[in-house]
């Protein structure tokens, strides 16, 4: 808990300062185009039908989908800017809305009166439509106030530190804590933002000064507070920390601790580390240079990277033609290989496993037709499975999606009777699972490798020679043992790399890599 | 001098007003009589172009109302509402002031017109200034809209039933004072109104319409005495009809029957 509560102000700071960036750009937007909307009906419509349609978009899908938008268009694609553009979308529509119907709402007796005194089309707008939709035009802004501080902790996966942070680590670890706290920071924000907008709107209704300077005040105040951990790092040092990367799983958190500690202490940099990342997030992030480092694996590269469709002829030919590839194409780096594999596996109860006499995954295909399998939500769209049905002649029963963190919980209480485990889950062994040998090598190689953008590689060579030295210094037990002790004793992930560390360092001096 | 010169309004095939030609001289207050959608409100609205006409001219002093931009000429012409039409977001001082405001007066200039006009309305400023309308009763909000009609000084006033929603009394008493403004600043005034009695009283001459078309203009004894057609008869009668009931009932017991 003291450790989640550091993390906390810079996660909250990042979480105000999109919020209310979004919130300053949809209402910027909105309030003109719903003034132009509802002068003409025709445009008003078309731009509701719009707005509502973007409403419609999953709020994570809507993020997600910027990142190649934004690509496509030569700018910067994870991050503040894809998250930025996501939640001023997300937060057009209850303004539009309600500045729409606030304005056509007003009683026509006060247009018309406004008009017989002598107002000219801008001064009646200003003077009495405006003033009569208010409470209207700020219900929405409301409305578009909490929806955004809610949907700001999907920027996450895009890149963008948020409270989404804090619980999408949560979920994947299992640290519940860490999820409470980012959802109720969230809650709390939204309550606190929404009774701020609500005091303008009283003030300003009331005409009283003081609710208003001092709700504006508020927002001035959070405004100022959240820039002041990206300002205290624009003065700290001149140096750029080394920015780490991670995706949403267990292994990839404890790795990007892992190697925070390792470039720190090798070569006594500052660094950062963006977790949670999208699969392909991660690696654009790295092409573009927003993340310096991260730990991707082969398999996953040759299929999504290289497209690929066959799989590799064997690890040595994957492991060059993906160095060459990503050299060529974006100037990566691939720096070392460190030394274990986590692939998919199909594992089952052990128990069963005996009973049946099921080592090999071929020994599958007689039982298969009566038994369940489950699955992480991309494996059975995935080469891999194709391949592995294929090969084996396997068919199951039922197939059966899920969220990879529940899966192995499912297979141990018999929910599904084989799952597409990762090879280097700790929860194999803690629940007792066999991993079912792969005897014809349906499955790719995937060798956990170390990725390095262009910019590292070229402006800190002591760093990319720092990380060389954990070539094959981790084991599959190794990292099996680390993801245990986070998934199943709660440990923080950075509390586990740094007991991994001494034996590491230990390795890398005692025998230099090759 | 106001001129309706011809005046037209057709919504589709209805036609609301039809080939309507008026003169008020200046000082004159006409009355526009009649029942509801006979055109009267329609007339009234032409003159400031809130309703445009489909053909014929407005003309005040000679000069073509259509030549000014519409703000400019309502700025001149003061109008009172039908439905009231006071701005609830508005104090009443603001309400007042607000056609002043416009025209750019300063502050002090407006502030001095606004506590005039309260009180020539018959409201103490420094009681309701700083009040919304809706803190006030039907008959205070009337005669804040007639006050606001009148705050830019304009030597021209439209009124669209301004008194219709108040209590017999208080209409008596606001009608009395209304009276008195118009001939202390010597407005020239249009008055809409299905009221005959009303009509009676503060109209120096009656337009009497009905379906769009002007059946009679003169002056009250003319209306009463020579009306010009069944209908102008029958409105006309209206007031002494029902004055002769109100006798009729006083009549046989010489007022001892009315205390039961």
């Amino acid at each position: 808990m003291p450790e989640l509560l550091q993390l906390l102000p810079s996660y909250l700071a990042a979480h105000v300062q999109l919020v209310l960036a979004a919130l300053a750009l949809a209402i910027s937007i909105s309030l003109p185009l719903g003034i132009a909307a509802a002068r003409a009906p025709r445009l008003g419509r078309a731009v509701l039908a719009v707005a509502a349609l973007v409403q419609t978009i999953p709020g994570l899908a809507l993020l997600a989908v910027m990142v190649p938008v934004l690509a496509a268009i030569g700018l910067r694609s994870i991050g503040f800017l894809p998250a930025l553009i996501g939640l001023t979308l997300y937060g057009l529509l209850p303004i539009l809305r309600n500045t729409v119907t606030g304005l056509i709402g007003v009683d026509p007796a006060m247009v018309e009166a406004a008009r017989g005194v002598g107002m000219t089309e801008r001064q009646k707008l200003a003077r009495v439509e405006l003033p009569l939709a208010m409470p209207v035009i700020v219900a929405g802004i409301r409305t578009a106030t909490v929806w955004t501080v809610g949907m700001a902790t999907l920027s996450t996966p895009v890149g963008a530190p948020s409270l989404g942070n804090l619980i999408f680590s949560g979920l994947q670890t299992r640290n519940y804590a860490s999820v409470l706290l980012g959802s109720a920071a969230a809650a709390l924000l939204a309550l606190l933002l929404d009774g701020l907008v609500h005091g303008i709107e009283l003030g300003l209704a009331r005409r009283h000064r003081g609710p208003v300077v001092a709700s504006l005040g508020g927002l001035a105040l959070l405004a100022v507070a959240a820039l002041v951990p990206a300002l205290g790092a624009a003065f700290r040092a001149g140096e750029r920390p080394v920015v780490i990367g991670a995706k949403t799983f267990t292994e990839q958190y404890v790795l990007s601790e892992l190697l925070a500690l390792w470039v720190g202490r090798s070569t006594g940099l500052p660094t950062e580390i963006r977790a949670s990342l999208g699969s392909t997030v991660a690696y654009d992030a790295l092409a573009s240079g927003d993340v310096d480092v991260y730990v991707d694996y082969s398999g996953t590269l040759w299929a999504t990277i290289l497209e690929r469709p066959a799989p590799p002829p064997d690890r040595a030919t994957a492991l060059a033609e993906i160095a060459r590839f990503v050299r060529e194409r974006h100037g990566i780096e691939l720096v070392c290989n460190l030394g274990f594999e986590n692939a998919y596996a199909l594992a089952m109860r052990s128990r069963d496993a005996d009973r049946l006499e099921i080592r090999r995954v071929g020994d599958l295909a007689a039982h298969a037709p009566s038994m369940s399998i489950g699955g992480d939500y991309e494996f059975f769209a995935r080469p891999e499975w194709r391949a592995v049905r294929d090969t084996y002649g396997i068919r199951f029963a039922t197939e059966r999606s899920m969220d990879s963190s529940l899966m192995y919980q499912a297979a141990a209480a018999g929910d599904v009777d084989v799952i597409s485990a990762f090879s280097t889950d700790g929860r194999i062994a803690g629940l007792d699972l066999r991993v079912l040998e792969d005897d014809r090598g349906a499955i790719p190689p995937y060798d956990a490798i170390v990725l390095a953008s262009a910019r590292l590689a070229r402006e800190q060579p002591g760093v990319i020679a720092a990380l060389r030295r954990l070539a094959g210094r981790i084991d599959a037990p190794t990292m099996r043992a680390a993801n245990f002790a986070v998934d199943e004793h709660g440990r923080a992930p950075a509390a586990v790399a740094q007991d991994m560390l001494p034996a590491l360092a230990g390795a890398a001096t005692d025998a230099p890599a090759p | 001098m106001i001129e309706l010169d011809r005046l037209s309004r057709r919504y589709g095939v209805h036609v609301a007003v039809a080939e309507l030609s008026l003169t008020v001289a200046d000082g004159e207050l006409l009355v526009l009589l009649g029942g509801s959608g006979c055109g009267k409100t329609t007339t009234l609205k032409m003159v400031n172009r809130l309703v445009e006409p489909t053909s014929g001219r407005v003309r005040i002093d000679g000069e073509d109302v259509s030549a000014l931009p519409p703000h400019e000429l309502r700025r001149r012409i003061g109008y009172a509402f039908q439905r009231v039409g006071l701005f609830p977001h508005m104090t009443v001082a603001e309400n007042v002031a607000v056609t002043p405001s416009l025209l750019g007066w300063d502050a002090r200039r407006i502030a001095r017109r606004v506590d005039d006009l309260l009180e020539m309305v018959e409201l103490d400023p420094g009681l309701v200034r700083d009040r919304r309308p809706d803190e006030l009763s039907g008959g205070q909000q009337q005669r804040v809209g007639v006050a606001r009609a009148l705050a830019a000084e304009p030597r021209l006033m439209l009124l669209d039933e301004p008194f219709g929603a108040l209590d017999p009394l208080t209409r008596d008493r606001v009608q009395q004072s209304f009276r008195r403004i118009r001939e202390q600043l010597g407005l020239t005034a249009i008055f809409v109104t299905h009221d005959m009695s009303e009509a009676l009283l503060l109209g120096d001459r009656i337009a009497v319409m009905d379906a769009g078309h002007l059946l009679q203009v003169g002056t009250p004894r003319e209306l009463l005495t020579a009306p010009a057609h069944d209908v102008v008869r029958q409105m006309v009668e209206t007031p002494r009809r029902q004055a002769a009931a109100v006798d009729a009932l006083l009549a046989p017991s010489g007022g001892d029957g009315g205390a039961r």
